[in-house]
């Protein structure tokens, strides 16, 4: 096998069966050449490359593994709590933290009944009866979903929310803020021939009562919202004409 | 004391900041640059996030850089990365959940980050481990550092906001002014990377 020499003069790395009587390269004295042990096992193996990444790939997979499972409940909690928030939110009650959450989610929250298109979430806020419907929808880069809640004779939008799932950040993004879902409160849903018309336009051009203005910059997730708006609140017709 | 803060160490952190700023000279990671800067929030957030995973991403390649098989070194690389980003979003969300819904949109932005994949083959893969941690943390700092400037124009011209406070008065409005809707569009930010870069080669023209 050949081994590695290693020349002082030029500094240049070579290969010879034995103790060569000058450098290869820039012919120096053999004084000057002086072999190169390998250090442990050689790197650029196939064999060392395959075992790296196979235990790689095993120490890091159980790695996420053990995270994604040890704090699952966690997070599943966190998840349920967030979903509480998001209907209070829809309902106007918000800026609550941990515990109160639960609390006031449990206090506000009388009902939920099963109806076509959903569940529907029957609320009490401050002695008046709301109903909360959740919708689902498309954006730009992945789903929407919403609450939207609205007064006892369903006529008129009563609070919102809405949530994204990888909308453009400053942007579509925007649609979770509280200026653009405060502007649906109060809103009628339906036009007068009793179908559902309440939708999201581009900003500056919402001529009617039932058209609300979209994000700047944002046409695509705004469109995406109108569309779930509608859409959503149609699959509960029966419910609302009840 | 005195090696862990020598001349050159000082220099590994606070180049990138001005002189090898990885947005401004080694053009690296505009793709983020873009994406999230319309706004100032966003754009502190991904600058902080990329800053901590740069430097920890950094030393765990340091560490293990001598194992490593060169001929699947961005494989490896990679998986570390993408490792480092998948758990401390795991533990955000168990933790802290409200900030983890805050980053989720740019877990994906960090890992294809070409900022974190440039040192680590550029700087990890032939330093120590603190030398390496000093470059993510100046590297982070320095993309950090544009994204807040482009943030702070685009919000302020496009939205008359900072931070999602007000800053153009009404009146401004009442006579005729107009927030530039182009600003809040992507291509306004490469616009102003341009001039960023422009501003920065022409301030440090003789030092090159």
């Amino acid at each position: 096998m050949a081994k590695k020499f290693i020349c002082s003069q030029c500094g240049q790395t070579f290969e010879a069966a034995s103790m060569p009587d000058k450098c290869p390269i820039c012919g120096a004295d053999a004084s000057k050449i002086t072999e190169v042990k390998s250090k442990g096992i050689n790197t650029n193996g196939n064999v060392y490359t395959f075992v790296y990444a196979t235990v790689m790939v095993v120490i890091v997979a159980f790695l996420l593994a053990f995270v994604a499972s040890a704090l699952k409940p966690m997070q599943d909690a966190n998840v349920a709590r967030d979903k509480k928030n998001q209907i209070l939110t829809s309902l106007n009650v918000t800026g609550l933290k941990g515990d109160a959450i639960d609390k006031k989610y449990a206090e506000v929250i009388t009902e939920e009944l099963q109806e076509q298109g959903g569940t529907v979430y029957v609320a009490t806020v401050n002695g008046v009866t709301k109903y909360v419907l959740p919708v689902k929808g498309r954006g730009l880069w992945g789903g929407l979903w919403g609450y939207i809640s609205v007064d006892e004779d369903k006529q008129h939008v009563y609070g919102t929310y809405f949530d994204h799932e990888s909308e453009t950040a400053g942007l579509g993004a925007r649609i979770k803020e509280r200026w653009f879902q405060e502007q649906f409160n109060g809103k009628p849903i339906f036009d007068e021939t009793g179908e559902v018309v309440l939708t999201v336009v581009k900003k500056g051009q919402s001529k009617a009562e039932t058209e609300i203005d979209g994000v700047t910059g944002a046409t695509l997730t705004s469109n995406g919202v109108g569309a779930m708006v509608t859409e959503g609140l149609k699959q509960y017709k029966e419910f609302l004409n009840k | 004391m005195g090696k862990l803060f020598s001349k050159e160490n000082c220099e590994v952190f606070s180049n990138p900041l001005n002189l090898n700023n990885p947005i401004a000279v080694q053009v690296l990671g505009i793709c983020s640059a873009l994406a999230v800067t319309s706004q100032l929030e966003p754009a502190i957030v991904m600058g902080l996030s990329v800053t901590v995973i740069t430097a920890f991403s950094n030393v765990i390649i340091s560490l293990i850089r001598k194992t490593i098989p060169n001929r699947i070194r961005i494989i490896v690389q990679l998986v570390v990365v993408a490792a480092l980003v998948t758990i401390v979003s795991q533990i955000l969300k168990a933790f802290a959940y409200d900030v983890s819904v805050q980053l989720s949109v740019y877990v994906g932005l960090i890992i294809t980050n070409c900022i974190l994949m440039g040192r680590l083959e550029a700087f990890a893969m032939m330093n120590g481990p603190w030398e390496s941690f000093l470059d993510g943390i100046g590297n982070g700092l320095g993309y950090a550092l544009i994204l807040v400037i482009v943030g702070f124009v685009r919000e302020l011209l496009g939205f008359g906001t900072l931070l999602g406070f007000q800053i153009v008065p009404d009146f401004c409005y009442e006579h005729g002014y107009m927030n530039n809707g182009m600003m809040t569009m992507p291509a306004m930010s490469l616009i102003i990377v341009g001039c960023v870069i422009w501003a920065h080669r022409s301030i440090n023209k003789e030092e090159k």
